[in-house]
C-alpha cells in the first residue's frame, strides 16, 4: 500500500473518530449533566429529596453503566434503527455512543457535585436560596474544574469505545486498526492508528487539564 | 401617691418596646427516631430570649446543642416542638417562600467562612443580592462600601485562596451585611483564627453592633469571646439552658457546674499554686481565697483595709483586673493564716463589705 492511499485512510478514519466522539460527547454530555445534578441533590434530605427516584434512576445508570460496551452496540440495535433509521454506518454508531456516554458522565458529575463542601450550600440557604439558584450559583459554579475534568476524561474514554463500532460498521480509527492492521496484517497501519489515537488523547488529556486550571481558583497564591 | 399610677400607665408601651428579637419558648428537637432507633434529643426544652440590639452568646461545649440552637432561628433547622419567634414571625409557621424572605433578614456567618472558591471577594459578598434578585447596578453600589467597612476596600478581586483566615472571615461578615439585615447569627465564628485575628473580628463585630443596630446572636465554646463582645450570655449543656443573664453577672457569679468549668480556664490558678492546694488545714497552714472585685466593691481599696482588718500579714499570689461586658471585673486570689481567729475576722469583714470570696483550699 501506498503512503498516499495510507494517509488518506487514516485521515478519513480519523474524521470518523472525530464526528463520533465530538457528537456522541456532546449529546451524551449535555443529558447526562443534568441526570448527574439530580443523582447528587435528590437523596434523603438534600435539596431535591426523592429518595426512591434517587434510587431507581443509580440503579437504571448502573446497569447501563456494567454493560460491556460491545453488548450494548448490538443490544440496542432496534433503538437505533427507530433514530438513525439505519444499524450501520457512522451515524448509527453515534446512538450506542451517546448511550454510554450518559450514564458516564452522569456518575462522574454526580462525584463532580458530592465533593463541594456541604457548607457552602447551608450558607446558599441561610442567603435564601432557592433549591434552583443554589443549583446554578454555588453546585455548578464550584464544580467546573471537576466538571471540565469529568468531561476531559468522558472524552478519552469515548475515543476508546469508538473502537468498537466497527462491530456495526461505524468505522474510524479503531476499526481501521482492525481491518487493515490486524486482518490483512499490515503492522504499519496498526501502528500509524495507535500513534494516531496517542496523539489523539494526548491532545484532549491536555486542552481539559488546561481548561479545568483556568476555572481552578481554589489554590490560588498571592 | 401618683408615682405607682404613672408607671402603670407607661408599662404597656415599654413592654411593647423590649419584646424580643428572638425568642425560644419550649423549644425540643429530636433527630432521628424513625425505623425504631431511639430519637437523639439534641436540645430539650430551651426558653431564651435576645432583646433588640443586644449582642447575645451562647456557650456551651461541643455536643451541647448549640448548633442546632443557632439553625432554628434561620430555619436551617426545624424545632420538633416549641416555638421560635425571630421577630414578632414564627419561624415553624412559615412556608418555604416565607423562611426564604425571613431568610434574607437574617445574616449569617460560620466557623469554616463557607465562601465560595470560584467568586472574587466582591462576587462573594455580591451572592445573597443576586438570590434576592438585586439589579447588577444597586450590587455595585452595595458591595464596595461593605468590602470598605470590613477594612478590604482593596482586596475586592481577590479569590479566596488569596485571602487569610481573618479578611476571609471579614469578607463573610461583608456578605451576611449585604441584605442590610436585622440580625446576624454568628456560628463560631471565631473558632478557626489565631487569638489575635479573633479579637480584630469581635472588634468588627462589636463596631457592626453599634453602629448599624444590629442585634448579633453569636453561638461558641470560647469564654474569651462572650466576655469580650456579649451583652448577654446564655450557657448550654445537654440541650438544656443552665444559666442565662447579663454576662456580667453570670460571670461574677457563675451558679452552674458548667460554667464555672467553662470560666475555669479564665479563672485558672497558675500550676505552681494549684499543684500544694490541700482540702483541710493542718496547723499553721494558710487558708487560700480567691476575692473578687465588681460593681461597687471594684473602686474601693479594700485589700488594704483587709490587711489591717486581718491583724496578720495577706500574701497576694494571683489576680488580675478584666472589663467583662463593659465593667471592671477584679479576681484576686490571696493567702492568710488559717487560724480560727483570723478566719473569722475575715468572714466578719467580708460580710460587711459585701466582698464575693471563695475558699480554694489551704497550703502549708
Amino acid at each position: 500500500m501506498s503512503p498516499d492511499m495510507l494517509f488518506n485512510l487514516l485521515l478519513k478514519a480519523l474524521l470518523q473518530t472525530l464526528h463520533m466522539v465530538a457528537v456522541a460527547g456532546i449529546i451524551g454530555s449535555l443529558i447526562g449533566l443534568p441526570i448527574g445534578i439530580f443523582l447528587a441533590t435528590s437523596g434523603k434530605g438534600e435539596l431535591f429529596p426523592a429518595p426512591t427516584v434517587n434510587r431507581i434512576l443509580g440503579l437504571v445508570v448502573n446497569a447501563a453503566r456494567s454493560t460491556p460496551f460491545i453488548i450494548l452496540v448490538v443490544a440496542i440495535i432496534p433503538f437505533t434503527r427507530l433514530i438513525t433509521g439505519t444499524s450501520i454506518g457512522t451515524s448509527a454508531a453515534i446512538v450506542p455512543l451517546t448511550i454510554a456516554t450518559i450514564p458516564f458522565f452522569a456518575r462522574l458529575v454526580e462525584a463532580a457535585i458530592r465533593e463541594i463542601d456541604k457548607g457552602l450550600i447551608e450558607a446558599a440557604r441561610a442567603m435564601g436560596a432557592t433549591p434552583t439558584q443554589i443549583v446554578f450559583k454555588v453546585l455548578l459554579a464550584e464544580a467546573r474544574p471537576s466538571l471540565m475534568a469529568a468531561l476531559t476524561m468522558t472524552m478519552v474514554s469515548l475515543i476508546g469505545y469508538s473502537a468498537m463500532v466497527g462491530a456495526v460498521g461505524g468505522g474510524g480509527l479503531g476499526d481501521l486498526g482492525i481491518r487493515y492492521g490486524y486482518q490483512r496484517f499490515m503492522p504499519e497501519m496498526m501502528l500509524a492508528v495507535v500513534v494516531v489515537l496517542i496523539v489523539l488523547v494526548q491532545l484532549v488529556q491536555s486542552a481539559g487539564d488546561a481548561l479545568a486550571r483556568r476555572f481552578d481558583k481554589r489554590n490560588r497564591k498571592n | 401617691m401618683t408615682i405607682p399610677n404613672a408607671a402603670a400607665s407607661v408599662a404597656p408601651s415599654a413592654s411593647a418596646q423590649t419584646k424580643p428579637m428572638v425568642s425560644f419558648e419550649g423549644v425540643i428537637k429530636r433527630f432521628g427516631g424513625t425505623g425504631g432507633q431511639p430519637a437523639f434529643t439534641a436540645l430539650d426544652g430551651i426558653d431564651f430570649s435576645v432583646s433588640h440590639g443586644a449582642i447575645a452568646g451562647i456557650i456551651g461545649r461541643s455536643g451541647a446543642g448549640k448548633s442546632t440552637l443557632i439553625r432554628l432561628v434561620n430555619g436551617l433547622e426545624k424545632a420538633t416542638s416549641g416555638k421560635v419567634v425571630v421577630d414578632g414571625i414564627e419561624v415553624g409557621g412559615l412556608s418555604e417562600t416565607g423562611l426564604r424572605d425571613l431568610r434574607r433578614q437574617i445574616g449569617m456567618i460560620f466557623q469554616h467562612f463557607n465562601l465560595l472558591t470560584s467568586r472574587t471577594a466582591f462576587d462573594n459578598v455580591a451572592l445573597p443580592l443576586e438570590i434576592a434578585g438585586v439589579d447588577s447596578q444597586s450590587i455595585k453600589a452595595k458591595v464596595g462600601p461593605l468590602l470598605d467597612l470590613v477594612g478590604l476596600g482593596d482586596k475586592a478581586n481577590r479569590y479566596p485562596s488569596e485571602l487569610s483566615g481573618g479578611q476571609k472571615q471579614r469578607v463573610g461578615i461583608a456578605r451576611a451585611l449585604a441584605t442590610d439585615p436585622k440580625l446576624l447569627l454568628s456560628d463560631e465564628a471565631t473558632s478557626a483564627l489565631d487569638p489575635e485575628t479573633t479579637q480584630s473580628i469581635l472588634e468588627l463585630l462589636k463596631r457592626i453592633n453599634a453602629e448599624l443596630g444590629l442585634t448579633v446572636l453569636l453561638i461558641t465554646h470560647e469564654m474569651e469571646v462572650v466576655k469580650t463582645i456579649a451583652t448577654d450570655v446564655a450557657v448550654i449543656d445537654k440541650g438544656r439552658i443552665v444559666e442565662a443573664g447579663s454576662t456580667f453577672d453570670v460571670y461574677a457569679n457563675p451558679a452552674h457546674e458548667t460554667t464555672r468549668t467553662l470560666l475555669a480556664s479564665a479563672l485558672a490558678l497558675p500550676e505552681w499554686l494549684r499543684s500544694g492546694i490541700k482540702r483541710s488545714p493542718s496547723a499553721g497552714d494558710r487558708a487560700l481565697v480567691r476575692l473578687v472585685f465588681f460593681g461597687e466593691t471594684a473602686f474601693q481599696p479594700l485589700t488594704g483595709r483587709l490587711v489591717a482588718e486581718l491583724g496578720a500579714d495577706v500574701n497576694i499570689l494571683a489576680g488580675g483586673i478584666e472589663e467583662i461586658g463593659g465593667k471592671p471585673f477584679g479576681s484576686l486570689v490571696v493567702s492568710y493564716s488559717a487560724d480560727p481567729a483570723v478566719i473569722a475576722r475575715a468572714e466578719k469583714f467580708y460580710a460587711e463589705t459585701g466582698l464575693k470570696t471563695e475558699v480554694l483550699g489551704y497550703v502549708a
